[in-house]
């Protein structure tokens, strides 16, 4: 079948048989819900899965440790800026993308000052950013305008409108890395960092704009879930660090950089959301419900991985 | 000088800095008493540093050491207080587990990011089910030994020292250790020299797996109890460690004395700025400032021994 030869078939695939197994045991009862839901949380995953796409893709090495703190730094100072007023709403956004672009910046300045290897230049910036929110935050959860709050928890058409976000975010970023210069650098560079040089790609102009649009990508994802839980907390972004890379290669891109796919991280977004709740439907013990979560990201990796390894 | 030792002075200056720091600002702290206290915390993050180090040197990396430290904590705390042979028991299956998981990276050609952060779940959710509440307590041998107060110098440094010395004959003078070395620098070099790489990726991961749990058993020895998530900042902090002390990400270059120095230096940060006053706020910060600098001294010391 040519569909599944296709890298992404996989992680939808593995999707729908979680959402079947689900829906089945719920007798169809929380089809609804668990769709809607599904694809809120997925949207997240999604945001910032799409940012370390672009980053992984440029090659072994890269990745961007900062993601969950660029998430809760912008939630919070965009949230303390509006202060729940309605008109402040194009601010915090601004705000957002500010620190997204800050955070980005910062972590490509250090990689290039230093020469360090990504993951650590972005693992000490992360202390840093952390500790801005820390000091920023004091603990205080501020409500975000109820505009926004409206905005991020509410649907359109029956789909929930972070979803929609995430979706335009999404295309975007497929005709980004398909369809335009800048994509085919990316994953140039990913392939072979001295060819891509000796082809004359702008090597560093590249990898600096990919940093940025990751940390921008994680700061807004950032902001909506801010909004959509009602205020930023200094632990919300914790666990989008393991989704943000969990979903970029279960998504079936590769992980040694150089050939991604945007669709992917749908099905694995998607895929990771339904796992959790589907463990939560057989009411399974936290315990179990983790090691289950773990030895079946784990299989799904052993699974892709056999996949390629028929290749020569 | 050799690259190496010269590689080593600037992690050892940090460290220098550091303490003269605590000192200046604390007297008292030099004392036997202020040493230990300052530095206790330090000898289970070396032990995992070394871990993170043996798993580095082969060119991979290791998100659940964390979570596999926090697991060891809840197996020591329960187990291996009420039914020691249990206990040793699960521990010597979790060190099979590790080198069944370098034998799978290495036959699928999997990244070991992705198995390790899958396995960081299993181990959490193993700790859980041992310990769901936070609890159990350290064997008495255990406690009496973290504790143990030798003349002159405190137990935190003897076990520094001990930590980096065992490590050091094992990863820089066996004929392990080279080999372990030589798969992170090439490793068609190791299959062509007749040895097996499958074996030596396997050894690394069990090694390292034996350093984690030996972390994992000096963390209960200090705080007698454990949670699961009681060393969770460890995955982090281990990397960060070995970093600090000249190690590098790819090939195989790697340094056990610096990687206890390293998390000697990440300890000594945290008490370093609460003598500063500094609010808490900006510890974390702190410990990633220090990172940016000793990366960039290094940085500073590469480009002088370029130009000689």
């Amino acid at each position: 079948m040519k569909l599944l030869n296709r890298p992404w078939a996989w992680s939808f695939l593995a999707a729908a048989l979680v959402w079947l197994a689900t829906v089945w045991v719920t007798r169809g009862a929380a089809s609804g819900g668990l769709t809607e839901a599904a694809l809120t949380f997925a949207a997240f995953s999604v945001l910032v899965g799409i940012g370390q796409m672009f980053v992984i893709t440029l090659g072994p090495g890269n990745i961007d440790l900062s993601v969950p703190a660029t998430m809760t730094l912008a939630g919070t100072l965009a949230l303390k800026l509006m202060d729940g007023a309605p008109g402040m709403v194009i601010p915090g956004l601004l705000v957002t993308l500010g620190v997204g672009i800050a955070v980005g910046l910062a972590n490509y300045a250090l990689i290039k000052a230093l020469r360090i290897p990504p993951i650590i230049a972005t693992l000490s910036m992360s202390f840093i950013i952390q500790s801005i929110a820390i000091w920023s935050n004091r603990g205080i959860r501020i409500k975000p305008p109820a505009s926004l709050a409206e905005f991020s928890t509410s649907s359109t058409l029956a789909v929930p409108n972070v979803a929609l976000v995430a979706l335009a975010v999404s295309i975007a970023a497929w005709v980004l890395l398909n369809r335009t210069v800048y994509g085919r650098q990316v994953a140039a560079i990913g392939q072979s960092l001295p060819a891509a040089r000796m082809a004359g790609v702008p090597v560093d102009g590249v990898r600096l704009a990919t940093y940025v649009l990751c940390a921008t990508l994680a700061a807004l994802a950032g902001f909506l879930l801010s909004c959509f839980s009602g205020g930023a907390a200094l632990n919300m972004g914790n666990e989008y660090l393991l989704m943000s890379i969990a979903v970029v290669v279960i998504g079936g891109s590769a992980v040694a950089g150089g050939d991604s796919n945007v669709p992917g991280i749908w099905g694995a977004g998607l895929f990771m959301f339904l796992i959790v709740s589907m463990l939560n439907t057989y009411q399974f013990q936290a315990g179990y419900r983790l090691i289950l979560t773990g030895l079946i990201i784990i299989a799904v990796i052993l699974l892709a991985s056999g996949r390629k390894g028929g290749r020569p | 000088m050799t690259p190496d030792r010269l590689r080593l002075l600037v992690p050892v200056m940090a460290l220098a800095a550091l303490l003269a720091g605590v000192f200046y600002m604390q007297p008292r702290a030099a004392s036997y008493n202020g040493l230990n206290l300052l530095l206790n915390l330090a000898v289970p993050i070396a032990l995992a540093t070394i871990a993170q180090m043996l798993i580095m040197a082969v060119n991979d990396l290791d998100l659940s050491m964390g979570a596999f430290v926090s697991f060891v904590a809840c197996v020591t705390a329960t187990y291996l207080k009420d039914a020691p042979a249990l206990g040793l028991l699960i521990l010597a299956a979790s060190v099979v587990i590790y080198a069944g998981l370098g034998v799978i990276i290495h036959l699928r050609n999997l990244p070991a990011i992705v198995v390790t952060l899958g396995m960081s779940f299993v181990w959490t959710g193993l700790a859980v089910l041992i310990l769901p509440a936070p609890g159990g307590s350290s064997p008495d041998w255990l406690r009496g030994l973290m504790t143990v107060k030798p003349p002159l110098v405190p137990m935190a440094i003897v076990a520094s020292v001990l930590i980096a010395l065992v490590a050091h004959l094992l990863v820089m003078r066996s004929t392990l250790g080279v080999r372990i070395r030589a798969l992170g620098g090439n490793a068609r070099t190791v299959a062509r020299s007749g040895t097996s790489v499958i074996a030596t990726r396997a050894a690394a991961y069990a090694l390292a797996a034996v350093f984690a749990i030996l972390a994992g058993m000096a963390l209960v020895g200090l705080t007698t109890s454990a949670d699961a998530n009681i060393a969770l900042r460890y995955t982090l902090l281990s990397i960060a460690g070995v970093i600090l002390g000249g190690g590098e990400f790819i090939g195989g270059r790697v340094s056990p004395i610096g990687a206890v120095i390293g998390a000697l230096t990440l300890t000594l940060a945290g008490s370093f700025l609460s003598f500063l006053r500094i609010s808490p706020d900006w510890q974390i910060g702190a410990q990633g400032a220090i990172l940016i600098l000793v990366l960039a001294l290094r940085l500073l010391f590469n480009r002088l021994e370029a130009r000689r």
